[in-house]
């Protein structure tokens, strides 16, 4: 049997609770981002782009919207004879459980999926991170390093260090230490989540975790620690890129702002990083007279009359004149009639603001960043906050 | 009742210029992120229709780029979908000279097909439309072909439409007027022919050994009395591209609400082949008024009246007006435009000047750096 040399799993079943009503109705990786994407683009296209084209997706938690936007893989390339995108969800066996328990767990499970490609190496992705990142660097550095794990490194500040797992390394890199988010931390390199494993080693850890009863099989608390005690060949890869995990809506949001900036890195056409996505018809953006845009982006569908100021606009939006939006993101299928004001909001999709409402405050220099979501299809008159 | 469609690509290619000197008419970039024959292919894909033929002649180079395998329109099918007919035949005859040319060289494709009803079609009209409605009326009427017909006007002058029907009180054609231009308001053909497989077969046999060329005019105006013709009136509107001024005209047409509703919605949506661009950006400074801009675009500058296709980047301090710039076009900084319409990868470089006129629009052609 012919052989890949790395495949990609990619765990997508996470609730995503604290994006609140965005994540009612949808797993996190489909919520929408960045005017045409939605979340789990970024790694799907990272690994087409990385040259990776077989990918198991991980789906657990309300995944039909996942299922159905993920198709057949076609709109990223992963639609191929052999290899190509795989959705796979939990399942019942003989004398087992059946849902995906811990990360590590749900990576045991699909053993059979992941031996069906003899893979040399196995990345595993988290579906809610928004990067551009070329995995066969990651890989090549596996290999070079002669590494059994590689873990994706980007540095962070003293404060944040608190909420990652933290790496302590020597001088060429290999890891001397890992600790799940620290109290006190020694060192400023924290975790991805983007692991590259030798598959030979993977499957032995696995398989050990899964015997354990103590084990919350989780890579970082219990895969990686086991790994590091016997003395593995670890290794950090630095990331200087951008990175971001949106797990909150005050980080949504500023993901999607730091699309409105070139210099991120997220925003831009370059054919080695480009990002796909499902397309859905529409014809291009109507821009009407006595509309003001300013660094917004906004994507096909929609009608503009209004004052749109450094905010993302999805597909099929109306902003009516004298309607305002002001650093928000509009979700697919937003109407903010005349006269309504939207500010420092996530609006879902379908959702009306009708005449007059105003959404969102601006936050004072003293307080921290609060935004408004808005659930989708909803009506809002009046006052929200 | 199922129908399969033909469509014709090389229509009045010599008519638009710059614009069709490297393309086919059915290739043509139209309305922001289109091709002319987006419309015909989608209308007959929302109808039902299933196996389409596309007939080509030359330069048909970009029209295979854009329809691929067909996957945008969901023709890329085991059964069925859609063909390209590139010219067939064998020493100097391989290149067709009219309709009944080309469709000789893909009788086998009809004859290999098993609907029962055939529909041919021009891409240079457009319109939403629903030909299921349309078949419907034919198989009712019992007419041998029904002729697509709008009622227009003919303003003279110059004027002059390429085919005006005139019916009795049923509907059946009694002339068939060709290049006809005094004024008034007349049924007009739009192109679109509904017929029976077996029978345009027939009629193509026939054709044939007489040597006929021309379908319009050899056999529906020849034949008008011979056979039973029906004028099928369209109800909904039409934009016609069959010069560079109507060409601008059905273009900034679309900056109307009303028109871009009917065009792209009404019995379905349009489809074309994806590019998968970031959405468009308009930076601090920038001011657009009335216009149509797709994915992809860098908007620094200002935008008035015009079409922006896919990928185009207007600089800081440009002014551009009544334009049309298609893909990835790039203006750069006080560049000013005016009834100016650039072609795919045009650069205009930085403070040059150009003024068109409403009635006469300066054209750039592909690829050019000015």
């Amino acid at each position: 049997m012919s052989r890949k040399k790395s495949i990609a799993m990619l765990l997508a079943g996470g609730q995503g609770s604290r994006l609140g009503s965005l994540t009612r109705h949808i797993a996190k990786p489909a919520v929408p981002f960045g005017g045409k994407y939605r979340i789990i683009d970024f790694t799907l296209s990272n690994c087409v782009n990385s040259g990776i084209d077989t990918v198991g997706v991980l789906t657990q938690y309300k995944p039909l919207e996942l299922n159905d936007y993920i198709g057949n893989g076609q709109p990223w390339g992963l639609d191929r004879n052999r290899g190509g995108v795989h959705i796979l969800q939990p399942y019942t066996k003989i004398n087992s459980k059946s849902w995906y328990e811990g990360t590590a767990n749900a990576i045991f499970q699909n053993i059979k999926f992941i031996e069906r490609y003899n893979p040399g190496y196995v990345v595993i992705l988290s579906g809610d991170h928004i990067y551009k990142m070329d995995y066969s660097k990651l890989v090549n550095f596996h290999e070079e390093h002669e590494a059994d794990c590689t873990i994706a490194v980007i540095d962070v500040s003293w404060e944040e260090a608190t909420r990652f797992g933290i790496l302590s390394t020597d001088a060429e890199g290999r890891i001397t230490e890992f600790e799940e988010k620290p109290k006190k931390p020694k060192s400023t390199k924290a975790s991805m989540g983007v692991y590259v494993f030798s598959w030979d080693v993977l499957k032995k850890y696995l398989t050990e975790d899964d015997k354990s009863e103590k084990s919350a099989h989780d890579f970082g608390k219990n895969v990686i620690p086991a790994m590091l005690k016997d003395n593995k060949r670890l290794y950090a890869w630095e990331f200087s890129g951008y990175w971001k995990d949106v797990g909150t809506t005050e980080s949504l949001w500023e993901a999607n702002m730091d699309m409105l900036n070139p210099a991120c890195g997220l925003y831009s056409d370059d054919d080695d990083l480009r990002i796909y996505a499902r397309n859905y018809e529409g014809p291009p953006t109507y821009v009407a007279e006595g509309a003001e845009l300013s660094e917004s982006i906004i994507t096909k569908g929609c009608n503009v009359a209004g004052y749109v100021h450094s905010s993302v606009v999805s597909s099929d939006c109306v902003i009516e004149a004298g309607a305002q939006v002001i650093s928000s993101v509009l979700l697919p299928g937003v109407t903010v009639k005349k006269g309504a004001t939207v500010q420092y909001a996530i609006v879902g999709q379908g959702a009306v603001i009708e005449e007059g409402a105003m959404v969102g405050k601006k936050p004072s220099p003293d307080e921290s960043l609060e935004i408004t979501v808005i659930p989708e299809h909803k009506k809002i008159t009046g006052t929200v906050v | 009742m199922k129908m399969m469609g033909i469509i014709f690509s090389n229509i009045y290619d010599d008519r638009l210029g710059d614009i069709s000197s490297h393309r086919t008419l059915a290739s043509i970039p139209y309305g922001g992120r289109y091709r002319l024959i987006d419309f015909v292919l989608s209308n007959m894909v929302n109808s039902g229709i299933s196996n389409v033929g596309v007939i080509t002649k030359q330069n048909y180079q970009s029209l295979m780029d854009h329809l691929g395998s067909g996957k945008e329109w969901d023709l890329d099918r085991k059964v069925d979908g859609l063909f390209i007919l590139p010219p067939f035949g064998t020493g100097q005859k391989s290149v067709y000279r009219g309709k009944i040319e080309a469709l000789w060289g893909a009788r086998r494709f009809l004859e290999r097909s098993n609907e029962e009803y055939v529909l041919l079609a021009d891409s240079n009209i457009i319109c939403n439309i629903d030909y299921r409605h349309l078949l419907k009326l034919h198989v009712k009427s019992g007419a041998q072909i029904s002729m697509i017909t709008k009622k227009e006007k003919i303003t003279g002058h110059d004027d002059v439409k390429d085919m005006v029907v005139r019916s009795d009180f049923d509907g059946r054609v009694v002339d068939v007027l060709m290049h006809y231009g005094i004024p008034g308001v007349e049924n007009c053909g739009i192109g679109m022919y509904i017929l029976k497989r077996e029978f345009l077969l027939e009629l193509l046999h026939e054709a044939n050994s007489y040597n006929l060329v021309d379908f319009e005019r050899e056999i529906l105006q020849a034949k008008c009395n011979l056979l039973n013709i029906h004028n099928l009136e369209f109800q909904g509107n039409i934009l016609r591209i069959d010069n560079v001024a109507r060409y601008f005209e059905a273009n900034m047409a679309l900056l109307d609400k009303s028109v871009r509703e009917e065009m792209f919605f009404r019995c379905g949506p349009i489809y074309t082949k994806i590019r998968d661009e970031v959405p468009t950006r308009y930076t601090q400074g920038c001011c657009l008024k009335n216009s149509l801009i797709a994915d992809g675009c860098e908007i620094e500058g200002e935008v008035e009246n015009s079409i922006l296709f896919r990928g185009v980047k207007v600089g800081k301090g440009a002014k551009i007006r009544n334009c049309i710039l298609m893909q990835d076009t790039i203006i750069e900084d006080n560049v000013e435009l005016d009834y100016t319409i650039c072609d795919k990868d045009v650069t205009i470089q930085s403070g040059r000047v150009m003024m068109g006129a409403p009635a006469h629009q300066i054209i750039i052609g592909k690829g050019k750096v000015v």
